[in-house]
């Protein structure tokens, strides 16, 4: 097998035994991006020689015996990532040409971990976007089929994965932008609890819902990734001192009893009903293994899309505001349509004589659905649902209409409201094409969902599948 | 037509702490290379959050408690929006409607001012206008943006510029007292913005306003000055604004609201904005920075490290002292002073008593950070051994004095008591001997009489 299209824990063993380097694996991932970013336009930007160097390093260190977390592991980061002395654009001609002077904290740890940065992964401008077409630049495409969208935001970043041209990746999920992707692409894809992993140095989309997450081939993987990102950063007043759990620990725990709870709502109209299926099948599988499945209700389900589309382009309006093109960056008739869109949406909630009827209503259904989810979790232990109620579609099917974009996000953005952890697994194929469930649990009991999406990858290793062979 | 002035006022204090409100760049920015105190952070790049400073936080809520403010137990800071070039974020971190501090107020001339809060914000860049190679350019400097600024709002509680001036310095002089700024106006660490309208007509009825109100209602204008960089031309600016607006009411005139700004060469107020409306700051909670919940034992904790503040420390002064108010507010000006003299008191004990120190202290300047307060009660003490000198010889020379200087006589006589000082002087002059200059002036008196 190509080294390329190893996990972290396999490449990890590779590079041990000696089978290969760690030059030797950039060089593969490399390649691979060579033949395949034109097509797919995972990639804005590759690091040939800045990854060069790092892979050079780990070699030396590993000689040496060392044994960081990632070391030698080719990771690519979603060009929202603020990468000291490489080119950050988030996706944006506003940013095409800026550079920064310093390194987002995870991408730091990443560093310190060992970790190879091969490059900047393609997305939605500022992250405005479910399937990727809101690039400024070429739209990312589904490895698994070129006509369908990779999913949003962190199309890039899915894309990488999947397609084996890195290891592991990471984006940003402030309504479902790794989670999607992670679903449209085969990959397992983690939006930690909010404030679990530092968003110092990450371009803001929507800063009380952005949460820092990544890209896997396995759940395991998943796991030993948060070990490096995860934890209190003093540059980011959102990171609570909240103790780190080894998150590789509890992978295999037994599920017996585990109650499993499944919202009604996210099973009812809208959904497709081969995705309904594909659920239903995995909550099967947990019951034979032990698990309980307990109907529960999050009533304000439906109030989540709305409650989210004034919260998420107010904060935008204000984060966006910097992008003056006085310091750094092009002028603002730069933003591109959605940008634009979320600005004035925004700085129209936020205005006197609305804020009352819009924002604060928002803040206040918000608590709503934090309390939603706090009374299931009184009922169960995780909750199992789809990611989207809809398959990868084709591109330019829904940039006409953004309202059906944004229902893109109906079962995954309630998570962001309520701060709560989701981990996106492959449950298999419809049609060809990925799909995948989402496990959601309690504020920082992302092991507990690390254990439950195991147990099933396991059994199932949808990740065996490369779009190659498919 | 009778009218009544009401003034408030909002100053803003810089404060002096080692590092910015929300990175760790130095907040010591006053004559330094420009963009040389900068971070991600104060430069609003891509990417950065602010890390609040608590220091700054427990400063603010300390200059709260000095002015008898409530600290409410939870807060948090606001974002207001608005574009600026020097300002790198396009909003600025504030407090909205939860303040750190609370209706507290402050007592100038034996009248209360109420103080409506007290709240915590961040300094902004610093635009400077220069012609460079013959082209009009403006440049940025961002070593101020992100300084730690303290927001003092008072309600419209003033009828006049001098109580005014007044409250002006006693804030200066509290927050010097807590060591929590220098307040130097000339460095701009203090900032003044009195807001000044006249109200032209008394309510028929006692409204149930704010007793600075009285029962005048509040006028349908209001007119705010800035660019005020010294005390006494805020005194200035408020008299020419009282002048300019009686003249145009008294014409039957409603003066513009607007921010005028002051123009020291002139000594006039001049309009540099009309607010036709109130700005739109879109202010909303600041989702970088979690709410503070505190406990009352956190601002009890905070309370009892405020130290004497001036009012107090001058009451105490002229009672453990037995001062004059005036002496005892020349010594309490400063807390630097105060404290010295106060050891110098306790060294001096038993051999000077406080009246005599305090005559040194204020008839002399003294470094108080060159001079150790020892070394002070010795001097004091060498200044008062007088030597005893023949009282006919003594009676000789005033005698010859007043002769030589007739205009002695008639000065004194005009009531300049100044004549009596020269002829001690003189006296002392010919003698060159250090003599007890209340007897040598006595005897003065008895020739002159």
């Amino acid at each position: 097998m190509k080294p390329n299209n190893l996990t972290i824990k396999k490449a990890k063993e590779g590079l041990r035994k000696k089978e290969f380097s760690a030059v030797e694996l950039l060089d593969a991932c490399l390649e691979r991006i060579e033949k395949k970013n034109s097509e797919l336009n995972a990639f804005l930007n590759v690091c040939k020689s800045e990854a060069l160097e790092q892979a050079k390093h780990a070699d030396k260190l590993i000689s040496e015996g060392q044994t960081l977390p990632l070391l030698g592991i080719p990771v690519a980061l979603k060009d929202l990532f603020s990468t000291k002395g490489i080119k950050t654009t988030a996706g944006s001609k506003v940013l095409e040409n800026y550079i920064p002077p310093y390194d987002a904290t995870v991408v730091k740890k990443l560093k310190d971990a060992g970790a190879v940065v091969i490059g900047k992964t393609n997305l939605d401008a500022w992250a405005h976007g479910s399937s990727g077409e809101n690039s400024d630049f070429e739209p990312a495409k589904n490895p698994w089929n070129t006509k369908y969208v990779p999913g949003g935001s962190s199309s890039g970043s899915a894309i990488a994965v999947s397609a084996n041209m890195c290891i592991a990746s990471t984006g940003t999920d402030t309504g479902g932008s790794v989670r999607l992707p992670a679903s449209f692409t085969n990959t397992v894809g983690l939006k930690p609890t909010y404030g679990r992993v530092s968003r110092y140095g990450i371009i803001a989309m929507a800063s009380s819902l952005d949460s820092i997450g990544h890209f896997t081939k396995t759940v395991e993987d998943n796991a030993l990734f948060l070990n490096v990102t995860a934890g209190h950063d003093e540059h980011d007043a959102t990171t609570p001192p909240e103790k780190v759990d080894d998150y590789v620990k509890d992978l295999n725990k037994d599920i017996k009893g585990l109650k499993i709870g499944v919202p009604k709502e996210y099973f009812a109209k809208g959904l497709e009903l081969k995705i309904k299926e594909n659920i239903e099948n995995a909550l099967k599988f947990y019951e034979e293994n032990g698990a309980e499945i307990v109907n529960i209700s999050l009533p304000h389900t439906n109030y989540a899309i709305a409650t989210y589309y004034i919260i998420q382009p107010a904060e935008v309006s204000s984060n966006l505001a910097r992008y003056d093109g006085i310091r750094f960056g092009s002028a603002r008739q730069n933003f591109g349509a959605e940008a634009k869109r979320r600005i004035m949406l925004g700085t129209f909630t936020l205005s006197v004589g609305y804020y009352d009827a819009y924002y604060k209503k928002a803040m206040k259904i918000r608590t709503l659905i934090i309390k939603d989810f706090e009374d299931a979790f009184k009922k169960a232990d995780v909750i199992i649902t789809p990611v989207s109620p809809s398959m990868p579609w084709k591109f330019g099917e829904k940039t006409e209409d953004p309202l059906s974009m944004y229902l893109s996000d109906v079962y995954s953005a309630p998570t962001n409201l309520a701060g709560i952890p989701g981990l996106a697994v492959p449950t298999g194929f419809i049609d060809g094409l990925p799909v995948g469930m989402q496990i959601l649990g309690p504020q920082f009991r992302e092991n507990l969902l690390f254990n439950v999406g195991n147990i099933y990858e396991i059994a199932h290793k949808w990740y065996e599948r490369s779009p190659d062979e498919k | 037509m009778k009218s009544k002035t009401i003034i408030g006022l909002e100053v803003h204090v810089e404060l002096k702490t080692k590092s910015k409100m929300f990175c760790n760049c130095s907040a010591d920015y006053f004559g330094q290379k420009p963009n040389t105190h900068t971070c991600p952070v104060c430069l609003g790049l891509p990417g950065a959050l602010p890390a609040p400073n608590e220091q700054a936080i427990e400063w603010c809520i300390t200059i709260g408690l000095a002015l008898n403010c409530d600290i409410p137990l939870f807060s948090k800071f606001d974002r207001k929006n608005y574009f600026y070039p020097d300002l790198p974020k396009g909003y600025q971190i504030s407090q909205y409607d939860q303040p750190f501090c609370l209706n507290g107020f402050i007592e100038i001339n034996g009248k209360k001012i109420r103080i409506r809060r007290v709240h915590m914000e961040e300094d902004t860049g610093k635009l400077i206008h220069e012609k460079v190679d013959g082209e009009n350019i403006s440049l940025i400097d961002f070593n101020r943006s992100g300084v730690p600024l303290v927001e003092i709002v008072t309600e419209p509680d003033f009828d006049n510029a001098k109580d005014v001036k007044e409250y002006l310095q006693k804030i200066q002089q509290i927050v010097r007292y807590l060591q929590v700024s220098d307040a130097d106006m000339e460095k701009g660490q203090m900032r003044l913005e009195p807001n000044i309208s006249l109200s032209p007509s008394p309510l028929s009825s006692p409204s149930g306003r704010g007793q600075g109100e009285g029962n005048w209602k509040l006028p349908p204008y209001k007119v705010e000055v800035k660019n005020i960089n010294s005390f006494s031309f805020v005194e200035k600016a408020i008299n020419f604004e009282i002048e300019r607006q009686t003249e145009i009411l008294s014409k039957g005139g409603v003066p513009v609201q607007e921010t005028r700004g002051w123009v020291e060469n002139t000594g006039k107020t001049v309009s540099q904005r009309v607010k036709e409306e109130a700005n739109d700051y879109r202010y909303f909670p600041e989702p970088d920075i979690p709410p503070f919940r505190f406990t009352e034992d956190k601002i009890k904790k905070i309370k009892s490290r405020i130290p004497e503040l001036p009012d107090t420390k001058l009451k105490r002064f002229i009672k453990q002292y037995l001062l004059s108010e005036y002496d005892a507010n020349l010594l309490t000006k400063d807390v630097g002073i105060a404290n010295y003299f106060e050891e110098a008191v306790i060294v001096g004990n038993g051999k000077l008593n406080s009246k005599q120190m305090a005559n040194f202290f204020i008839n002399r300047k003294i470094d108080i950070d060159k001079v150790l307060p020892a070394k002070l009660v010795e001097d004091i003490l060498a200044s008062l051994k007088t030597e005893e000198i023949d009282s006919d010889e003594l009676k000789k020379v005033i005698q010859k004095v007043l002769k030589d200087n007739p205009s002695i006589e008639i000065d004194y006589k005009k009531g300049k008591t100044n004549a009596l000082q020269f002829a001690i002087g003189q006296v002392m002059y010919i003698l060159r001997k250090k003599i007890d200059t209340q007897k040598l002036k006595n005897l003065i008196l008895e020739e002159l009489r």
